[in-house]
Parts: structure tokens; sequence; C-alpha cells
């Protein structure tokens, strides 16, 4: 499997995703310059975490005007798999692939520590190799990560099963103690409708190496690797030049 | 040449810490009078139109595309002649 790392200037996460990806789980793993329009054929695109243009404006909003986001979307609204890290997915909610927007963290702090979160859908592409309720440690480092939408989408993710990731404790209770940022009803992650874009907080990249002891961000991973190798169809844009890759 | 002198306010739905904090700091100073405190952004930037009317729309669109995120914030702005 091939996957594709955007680096944005201000990216900072970019080489850990590409050294998860291809150190730790032996895939092919490239990385995409915000400048260049080109996907180089990759099976799934990472947008990583950092501080895209210096988090200018809002995080986010300035990363969405990159050439390579034109052509992520395109990949996303043809069933590529896309995962937004941290800033990633601030870009994806700014970029309009998810909904929602991430606010400051109600404390006000920059917040960079070990979480837990409660695997909500364990049948998505990026967690069928967790399983459902899970309590998964990965760490989290940020000063926006205070997840917010209006009540009707609210509803609509809950209905849907697309909160995929819910702070907890370690019983995987999920309390206002668990909540490193005030995000509502303790939201960690989602997934879009069509279930090929997540976004989340904590990051799993940080969590794969076995020298760091934690490796539960594996599961994230081989839950994509997992699904890409069974044969579900996974959807490259049809681009002239490049022939379609078929699962 | 218009400029025009922009406004993001977060909604009135949106919790502002960075305000509360701020109001905390006011009533440190002893102005107990002070309440509701909102932090927002000021942007101006001038804008090549042939009239207000074309500035204002240009204006309205780079707020609502761009500027202001819908979902948290909104905006308002004046257009003023200038050289």
């Amino acid at each position: 499997m091939k996957f594709g790392v955007v680096v944005f200037p201000g990216s900072n996460c970019d080489h850990d995703a590409w050294y998860a990806c291809s150190k730790i789980m032996e895939q092919d793993a490239v990385f995409l310059w915000h400048k260049e329009a080109d996907l180089k054929g990759v099976d799934a695109v990472i947008l990583p975490g950092g501080f895209a243009y210096g988090d200018y404006l809002r995080c986010g909003a300035i990363a969405r005007f990159s050439p390579v986001m034109k052509e992520v979307a395109r990949f996303a609204s043809s069933g590529g798999p896309v995962l937004g890290i941290c800033n990633g997915f601030q870009v994806l909610l700014e970029a309009g692939l998810l909904p929602g927007v991430l606010l400051r963290n109600s404390s006000l702090r920059f917040v960079c520590k070990y979480i837990r979160i409660r695997v909500e859908n364990a049948a998505t592409r990026f967690t069928q190799r967790c399983v459902p309720g899970e309590v998964l440690s990965l760490p989290v480092a940020h000063g926006e990560g205070n997840y917010f939408t209006d009540p009707a989408t609210l509803e609509r993710l809950e209905g849907d099963g697309r909160i995929v990731f819910r702070y907890c404790d370690a019983a995987g209770a999920v309390t206002r103690e668990a909540n490193p940022n005030g995000s509502l009803a303790g939201i960690a992650g989602i997934i879009n409708e069509a279930g090929n874009v997540l976004g989340m907080m904590p990051h799993p990249e940080r969590a794969v190496d076995p020298v760091l002891r934690n490796t539960d961000g594996q599961k994230l991973f081989a839950s994509l690797i997992g699904s890409f190798l069974s044969g579900e169809p996974v959807l490259v844009p049809a681009r002239p030049g490049h022939d379609a890759v078929a699962g | 040449m218009y400029i025009a002198r922009i406004r993001v306010t977060l909604r009135p739905s949106i919790l502002d810490p960075q305000g509360k904090a701020v109001q905390h700091a006011i009533a440190s100073l002893g102005a107990g009078a002070v309440s509701d405190v909102r932090i927002g952004k000021y942007i101006e930037a001038k804008i090549d139109a042939k009239n207000e009317a074309d500035a204002r729309r240009t204006a309205e669109e780079v707020c609502r595309k761009l500027l202001a995120n819908p979902v948290m914030e909104d905006y308002s702005f004046d257009i003023a002649g200038t050289e």
C-alpha cells in the first residue's frame, strides 16, 4: 500500500507519519508537497499535524487553498481514504470535508500529554483492527482541539455512528476530567458520511514504535492497510497520465 | 479605490474563554462595571472597484469564503473611499 503524506509549510509531524507508514508498517510512503497538484498514485493520504501556514487567520484556513488540497478533495470524493491528524483534522474541517470547527481549548492552554480515547465505531476502515469500546492511549499536542458543531449536525454524527473516538478515562468512561480541551460530547475524532475521511486530534503516528513502548497507534495504520489489502476497492481519481490503481 | 474595515467576531452561542480571561483581568483592575468581554479580529483591506456597491460585493465574498468561518464566527464591515 502506498501512503502520501502532505507537507504544508509549517507541518511538523509529516516525518513521523512517513516513519510510521514506511519504517514501522513497512509500506510505501511518499511526501506530497503542498504546491504540487499530484498525488503520485497513492492509495491513502495523510494530512499531518503541525502549524500549516503558521495557523494564520484560523488553523487550517489557508492550507485548504493549496494546490494539493484540490487533489485531496477530489481523491476523497472518489472514495480514497484520507486521515487528518491534529492540524490535518483542522484542515479537513476548513476544507469542508468534515463538519464543524475546532475552537481554542477551553483551558486556553496548549495541551501536550497522553490521553485515552474510546473506540466508538470499530467498523470503519480506520478502526477495524480495534474492538468496539476499546481504550487506546495516544498523545495529544494542540491548542485548538475543542470540537464544536451545531446541535443538528451533532445529532446526525451521533445517530450515524460517525463519532469514531471520544476522550475517556482508563476505564473507558467519557468524563469531563478525561476531556483535555472541552470538546463537545468528548469528541476526539469523526468520520465523513462515506466513511473514507477521518479527522482526529490525538496522534496515532507518535505511538507506533515499540522502542517508545506504546504501539496503540499501529492499530489505525494496520486497519487501513488491512482494509486495503483485503480487496475493498480503494479508488483513486482518474487523472490524465495516471492509471487507476485497483485495490 | 476603497478600503474595507472588517470585523470578525465569535457568534454569541460560542464560548470565548479568551474573552473570559481578559474580563477577569479587567475585573482585577477594579473596573467591575465591565462585562461580557468578547475577543474578535479586525482586518483592513484595500479594494480596487468601480463603485462602492462593487467593493461591498467583493468584501462580502471574501468574508464569506475565507475571513470568517460561519460555524463559529459572524462578520461585519464598513466600506469607505480612499486614495
